[in-house]
């Protein structure tokens, strides 16, 4: 079991690597890394610790802005907007969470929700955001001030570099036995209260690390794309989010990975989809799919919470070791 | 600053007419959670719905605003029964979580429905004759509309909580609440309550919608910031109070309504700022029961 995950874990890693020189495009492949990243990050507090943020675009988008505006106005070096695009997403998800979870359950992701909401607000009417037309034409500039991440290609490698570490901390952290007690904590809250953990402090500091990771997300898409814009502060961010942790597969390492990979293409490509459907199956209807993207993704929702709650992964992991459990006997 | 008296009493009065949106909304999200579990993200999707069936019922079939006003309600409310015996009954046993995801996706599919047919623009909705116009009452006009929102909701808020509170139905309501199990041991149909339930809660949703149609600008959008907005209220309140749900609701909108006048630029952020500080003060909400 834990080889088979190794090994696909090392071809994914080989054919990211590869994937430049295969014919996918980097900005594009490099768009999925970053919100997989921010999955991974949702990932860490849903999946493992059962907290639901409904606030986790103001931490995408706050700190792409932050970004944004270390690269353009203050014109510093990239790894520097980076950083402070993470120590902004750390200190807003300490004010979140320090507020957050003196609710429980339903109420948690109500206020994270609303807290959100204040936070895109904010960035509608600030100076600095650029309201309505978000921040433009950011600068990649030269990364430590020595290499230059203008091309594509530069760019892929030093964005694949950091979502793989951010992975690899990830996966160290929910192995860990601070996450260990995440578990816990998810699986029966009054027992790690008994047991003697300071259940709030550990909710807490797993809410600072989602967000401090889903800033960097953040941070990233904005190197990348070379802009920051309200879309990544608004709610439909959160809700994008989850769904790509939950078609993924909510609590799996690997879930987000394929959740958002899954979604991002779905977004991307539905509209060629619809053409291509309307034209095999001489329905018109179907070419106005790109128009309903909206619908597709509540359908989706509705689905997956319906009927496919392990999500993809989820369900390989299961069925793997239900075959393994077979083979044993 | 100079502020004037009709320009402070007309913001009071725009705020009491947000607030009644509020009010409305809170209280059938209030009744909702505290039968099914479910928080209803839907809510506002419903609310957006009963305002477009209204214009649409104008614009196609010149049925008038005070036929909808009952029939909006009805056709919402058979609607959510369908939702209810369809989809959100499959889920009780599970997770709170995922009441509000199976809302959030009903509510992208009714929003994408309609905007695939409106687009984003508004739609206007011209005021009925009978409360078109305004009193004039010496220190302030006011229009006749705004004043029929404030009265209506108020109404239908407190026969809500009347029914609810003071009536049979209601202290089985009550009871179902409480303990599910033993309600039905009485032999009372507890599935039947609920989704007669969710009927209702999102009926007022309609209800709402119908009163918004000729003050807020129909959009397909219209009721997702403000079902944000309904979920910070209902924060600060608290779920576990019907008449918290109403109190809270209106005075919201008054203190929004307040900070227009005062301070323009925080208008839209009051609310959260409120929720904040409430959080801090006083955690379980002001009318909240929870531990």
């Amino acid at each position: 079991m834990k080889k088979i995950a190794l090994i696909s874990y090392g071809i994914l890693l080989l054919a990211l690597i590869a994937a430049p020189f295969l014919g996918f495009y980097p900005v594009f492949v490099m768009k999925v890394m970053c919100f997989a990243l921010f999955a991974c990050a949702f990932n860490l507090l849903l999946g493992y610790t059962g907290l639901l943020s409904f606030g986790h675009a103001a931490f995408l988008g706050g700190s792409a802005y932050v970004t944004g505006h270390v690269l353009k106005v203050w014109g510093l070096t990239p790894e520097l907007g980076l950083i402070a695009g993470t120590l902004f997403g750390a200190a807003l998800g300490l004010v979140f969470g320090w507020l957050a979870i003196r609710r429980q359950g339903i109420y948690f992701s109500m206020i994270t929700l609303a807290l959100a909401q204040m936070v895109y607000f904010v960035a509608l009417q600030a100076k600095f955001t650029g309201g309505e037309d978000g921040l433009q034409s950011v600068p990649r500039g030269r990364l430590f001030g020595l290499i230059d991440l203008q091309s594509d290609l530069t760019m892929y490698y030093v964005a694949l570099a950091i979502v793989v570490a951010a992975f690899l901390l990830i996966a160290r952290t929910v192995h860990s036995p601070f996450g260990q007690v995440l578990k816990g904590i998810k699986e029966n809250e009054p027992r790690a209260i008994s047991l003697g953990y300071d259940v709030n402090r550990f909710k807490l500091l797993a809410f600072v690390i989602s967000a401090a990771l889903s800033g960097l997300a953040g941070s990233l898409k904005t190197l990348v794309l070379g802009f920051a814009s309200l879309s990544d502060v608004h709610w439909t961010a959160s809700g994008q989010v989850i769904l790509m942790t939950l078609v993924g597969g909510l609590g799996t390492l690997s879930g987000p990975l394929v959740g958002s990979a899954v979604v991002v293409l779905l977004e991307n490509k539905i509209g060629d989809f619809g053409t291509f459907l309307a034209r095999v199956t001489g329905v018109n209807w179907f070419s106005t799919l790109g128009e309903s993207v909206t619908m597709v993704t509540g359908l989706i929702f509705v689905v997956c919470v319906l009927a496919f709650r392990k999500g993809i992964m989820g369900e390989i992991i299961a069925f793997m070791e239900r075959r393994g459990g077979r083979s044993n006997h | 600053m100079q502020i004037s008296m009709p320009a402070l009493l007309s913001q009071l009065l725009l705020g009491l007419v947000n607030g009644s949106f509020y009010a409305i909304l809170s209280l059938g999200l209030a009744v909702i959670f505290g039968l099914l579990n479910v928080i209803n993200f839907a809510h506002g999707a419903l609310f957006m719905m009963g305002a477009v069936l209204t214009w649409m019922a104008m614009n196609y079939f010149e049925i008038n605003y005070w036929v909808m006003l009952v029939a909006a309600p009805l056709i919402v409310g058979v609607f959510g029964v369908v939702i209810e015996r369809l989809l959100l009954r499959w889920i009780y046993k599970l997770d709170h979580l995922y009441g509000l995801l199976l809302t959030l996706g009903l509510t992208l599919l009714i929003e994408g429905f309609f905007r695939s047919i409106y687009g984003v623009s508004g739609l206007a909705y011209d005021v009925p004759d009978a409360l078109s116009g305004a009193f004039n009452l010496g220190f302030m006009i006011l229009p006749k509309y705004r004043a029929w929102v404030v009265v209506a909701s108020l109404i239908v808020c407190f026969a809500t909580w009347y029914a609810i509170e003071k009536t049979r139905l209601g202290a089985y309501l009550r009871a179902g609440t409480e303990n599910p199990r033993l309600v039905e041991a009485f032999g009372i149909n507890v599935p039947l309550m609920i989704t007669l339930t969710y009927g209702f809660g999102v009926a007022l949703a309609a209800f709402a919608g119908v009163l918004a149609a000729p003050v807020i600008q129909i959009s397909p959008l219209m009721g997702q910031n403000l079902i944000i907005i309904v979920f910070a209220v209902v924060v600060i309140g608290g779920m576990g109070s019907i008449m918290g749900a109403i109190l809270t609701g209106l005075g919201l909108g008054v203190i929004e309504g307040l900070t227009k006048v005062f301070y323009p630029e925080a208008s839209s952020t009051v609310v959260f700022l409120i929720m904040m500080l409430v959080l801090l003060v006083r955690p379980a909400g002001l009318f909240g029961n929870e531990k």
